[in-house]
């Protein structure tokens, strides 16, 4: 049996689903392109968390939720006219929702300062009649059996469809419920199974059932019952008293609707069955066919780790092909053996089954998206901005782990976007621009990485002001030449703000060196380019996985290692000419003008020293997470390959300069190294920038 | 009628029989994962020189360590006759290079007796308890005590 709290772990996670769905609803009515099934989805989606969270006493929740679904009833009963500042407060109340979804995940107090004036918008679109309607509704929901009021006798037609039984349902558990509600009758209704074999769906429950119940006050606790399933049963609940077809809030789907009709074998509750006639399951074709081209969206909860267990196990397929085309290279067989064209198959395969692996860990960064516009709203609003936040690419699908950890970087890109890059109104005006700044955020897939980009059309950033705070706060020397490209990197230097007063909006100026932070941490770079007057655009570059990356495999020391393709701008084989000697046993690599220090690997890792030549080695030329470009010695470099990344801290712990290690072809290990570590732990990086950590952490001594 | 003491007392403590360093040692069989040999490692940077370096052990990427340096001994030159003990300790999988394995010794828990403490050396240290075997005696290597947590045997 499930425990309490994974009761409710379901219940956030449905939550989560279902506050995506109304922040799409409501977007769509903003935009205009909504229909009565977007106002109905996004009342749906509202009532459900409700329903759900009076079932665990959430109060505050159940609270706010019920006033919003009032006022949502209000505009789907086209009571209420959808305008502008409608939707406008509706959008806050989406967003306070998840605000408070989110406090009693955390169980910690919702922030009533947020809660109690969007409350008071919307109770201003409501009569005094709906406040009170309000009380009672939301008193039936605390599911209080307590007080047997004058019994009320509802029948429910249950006939779960096919999907009711894959998803591992139980129609027992379910009447079980019901019957908790009260004096139940239950009858069996066997007439829909067919009457020969063939064509038999063994996987359909051809059983519907008709249960007579006394109790329950109203149908609210009936349909709560259902709440999980209701999409995947043809559920028909009526009050026999009066007749009267419960209004029952969701549209149903009949996955077999030649089966579910209402069956004359069923003699004994004639009457249950006229009360329902009067509305057939045919009217509702229509809801039906939208909602099953939805459901075929519906996704799929797994624990992520047995997913992670696949992810490994594919791993392991993957080192173990490449370890039999090694051995089968080494046999020496003749070309024309049909095993290599085998061998390239179980590659393909391979490799077709690791994507689709990955493909489970992948998520649209829709919800991410989706979390900007309201990050970008509060900002506008905040920084008394007129913003528009346009998205584009989001269906674009990244591993599930990245998506978690950009929410944090990008929020504050988009914040500091909006407070110091977008220019106010009239600033805008004033430089011939619309008054309104348009912020892009965009998502796309590029041979093997996921870019995001976000786009301001402000004012561009201000060099001389960056290089000028730059210089005041000792990050660089005050007589240092730099790039345009390199005053840029400025910003993601540590304590760096440019803002001239530090607003709350966008923080003290910790901001741009902790994305750049969290984005290297995912193994991504980030680039800023930016034209004066014209905006700014920052571009992320991430891998599509963490689990696989594409790799150098080199040569250091003796030993074989990986050095990340991402990290990697170029392979130089060096000649005299480009080596310039500083001090004894230093050089500098002359780059197209540029002069680039040069690191040994096998120095830096404490591996024995290589005796070749600088001139018969291979430098690897490196863009580091600080302004300078470097060049890493390696011995040499054999071959460009996707490697499967293993971590070494769960039984070894951390090395410095090593990232993880993977395994070869030939079975042994390789360590990956972590060029940024490499080369943070240079001395003469160290020196060269002095925005780097005030005692510099020298890891080779 | 104390069946279920009886049970107990026939209940035998198991161990595996290794020497290192030229002297008996021995490892409780129920964190032991399996007996190798001898493979070639690859070096870690930065390792203290006990850590010989990682193996791959069926895709998992386990650290191997000179059983001999370890417990204070002279370092062992690894060859093809040496071998690996992987051993489970808690959550982590470690592999230890020792001289040989010899058997597989069945003994009651009475029998393992506290090491008496004289000096504080490595090797005492990591020995909480022997056994008697005929005219000689085993140590019991408490592998929890030799690498306690992964900040020490990372360096």
């Amino acid at each position: 049996m499930m425990t309490d709290g994974s009761i409710l772990d379901a219940f956030f996670e449905e939550c989560e689903d279902l506050l995506v769905a109304l922040t799409e609803g409501l977007s769509d009515m903003r935009d205009g392109q909504a229909d009565d099934e977007t106002v109905n989805a996004v009342f749906r989606a509202v009532h459900s968390i409700k329903g759900a969270a009076g079932a665990f006493s959430l109060e505050d929740l159940v609270g706010f939720a019920h006033t919003f679904e009032t006022v949502l009833d209000e505009v789907r009963g086209g009571r209420l006219d959808a305008d502008e500042n409608l939707l406008r407060v509706l959008q806050r109340a989406g967003d306070v929702l998840s605000d408070l979804v989110d406090a009693a995940r955390n169980d910690t107090p919702a922030d009533q300062d947020q809660v109690a004036p969007v409350l008071d918008d919307l109770k201003s679109f409501l009569g005094d009649e709906g406040v009170v309607e309000e009380e009672f509704v939301f008193e039936a929901l605390t599911l209080s059996f307590d007080e047997p009021a004058a019994p009320n006798r509802y029948h429910v037609t249950f006939s779960p469809g096919k999907e009711f039984y894959a998803t591992g349902n139980d129609p027992l558990l379910i009447i079980r419920a019901l019957q908790e509600l009260g004096n139940t009758t239950v009858e069996i209704d066997t007439s829909g199974i067919p009457d020969t074999f063939e064509g038999y769906d063994w996987a359909s429950g051809y059983l519907s059932w008709k249960i007579d119940l006394e109790g329950p006050q109203n149908d609210l606790p009936i349909l709560e019952v259902f709440q999980f399933v209701e999409d995947l049963c043809d559920l028909k609940v009526s009050n026999i008293e009066t007749d009267d077809p419960a209004d029952i809030p969701v549209p149903f789907i009949a996955d077999e609707p030649e089966q579910v009709e209402p069956s004359d074998t069923v003699a004994p509750i004639e009457i249950a069955s006229e009360a329902t006639t009067p509305e057939p399951p045919k009217p509702q074709k229509k809801p039906t066919t939208e909602k099953q081209a939805k459901r075929s969206n519906a996704t799929l909860r797994v624990d992520p780790e047995r997913v992670d267990r696949l992810i490994n196990a594919v791993g392991e397929l993957i080192i173990n092909q490449s370890v039999i085309s090694q051995r089968l290279e080494e046999a020496a067989l003749p070309n024309s053996s049909d095993l290599f064209a085998d061998l390239d198959d179980y590659k393909l395969l391979a490799r077709e089954i690791q994507e689709g692996v990955m493909a489970i860990r992948a998520q649209p960064v829709k919800p991410l998206f989706q979390r900007m516009m309201r990050i970008a709203r509060e900002a506008a609003d905040a920084t008394s901005k007129d913003v528009t936040l346009l998205t584009e690419g989001e269906g674009t699908e990244v591993d599930k782990i990245v998506v978690e950890r950009l929410a944090d970087p990008l929020t504050h890109m988009i914040r500091n976007a909006i407070d110091h890059g977008i220019e106010t109104p009239d600033d805008r005006e004033a430089a011939g621009k619309k008054r309104d700044g348009v912020l892009r955020l965009t998502a796309s897939q590029r041979s093997g990485s996921i870019v995001i980009e976000i786009i301001d059309d402000g004012a561009g950033l201000n060099r001389p002001r960056i290089k000028e705070i730059a210089i005041e706060k000792g990050v660089i020397a005050p007589d240092a030449q730099l790039s345009d490209q390199e005053i840029d990197h400025l910003l993601f230097a540590p304590g760096f703000s440019t803002a001239k007063e530090v607003t709350n909006l966008s923080g003290r100026g910790v901001g741009m060196d902790v994305v750049k932070t969290a984005i290297t941490a995912l193994g991504g770079r980030i680039a800023i380019s930016s034209v004066r007057g014209e905006g700014t655009t920052f571009s992320i570059t991430l891998p599509l996985t963490l689990a696989v990356m594409d790799g150098m495999i080199i040569f250091v020391g003796g030993q074989t290692m990986v050095v990340p393709i991402t990290s990697i701008l170029e392979t130089i084989r060096p000649t005299d000419a480009d080596l310039s000697p500083i001090g004894l046993s230093s050089h500098l690599l002359r780059i197209r003008g540029d002069y680039v220090p040069i690191i040994d690997l096998a120095d830096r890792l404490g591996t024995p020293p290589c005796k070749k030549a600088l001139t018969d080695r291979v430098l690897l030329l490196i863009q580091t997470e600080t302004v300078a470009q470097c060049a890493l010695v390696v011995d040499d470099i054999f071959d460009q390959r996707q490697v499967v990344v293993k971590s070494m801290q769960g039984n070894y712990g951390e090395i410095a300069g090593i990232s993880g290690a993977t395994i070869l072809g030939d079975g042994k290990i390789a360590l990956i190294i972590d060029p940024e570590a490499i080369a943070a732990s240079a001395p003469s990086l160290q020196g060269q920038n002095a925005m780097q950590q005030e005692d510099p952490i020298h890891v080779t001594s | 009628m104390s069946l279920p003491e009886e049970a107990n007392q026939s209940k035998q403590l198991e161990f595996v029989t290794l020497v290192a360093g030229g002297q008996n040692f021995c490892i409780e069989i129920t964190q032991i994962r399996e007996i190798r040999r001898w493979s070639p490692v690859t070096i870690l940077p930065h390792s203290p020189s006990h850590v010989l370096g990682v193996i791959n052990l069926r895709g998992a990427v386990i650290p191997i360590i000179d059983l001999a340096e370890k417990l204070g001994f002279a370092k062992i030159e690894p060859s093809e006759r040496h071998v690996i003990i992987i051993s489970a300790i808690e959550e982590r999988i470690v592999g230890l290079l020792v001289e040989s394995v010899s058997e597989i010794l069945g003994v009651s828990p009475d029998m393992v007796r506290e090491t008496p403490r004289n000096s504080e050396d490595p090797t005492t240290r990591a020995t909480p308890g022997i056994i008697p075997v005929g005219d000689d005696m085993t140590k019991v290597i408490n592998l929890a005590a030799l690498l306690p947590d992964q900040g020490q045997v990372a360096a």
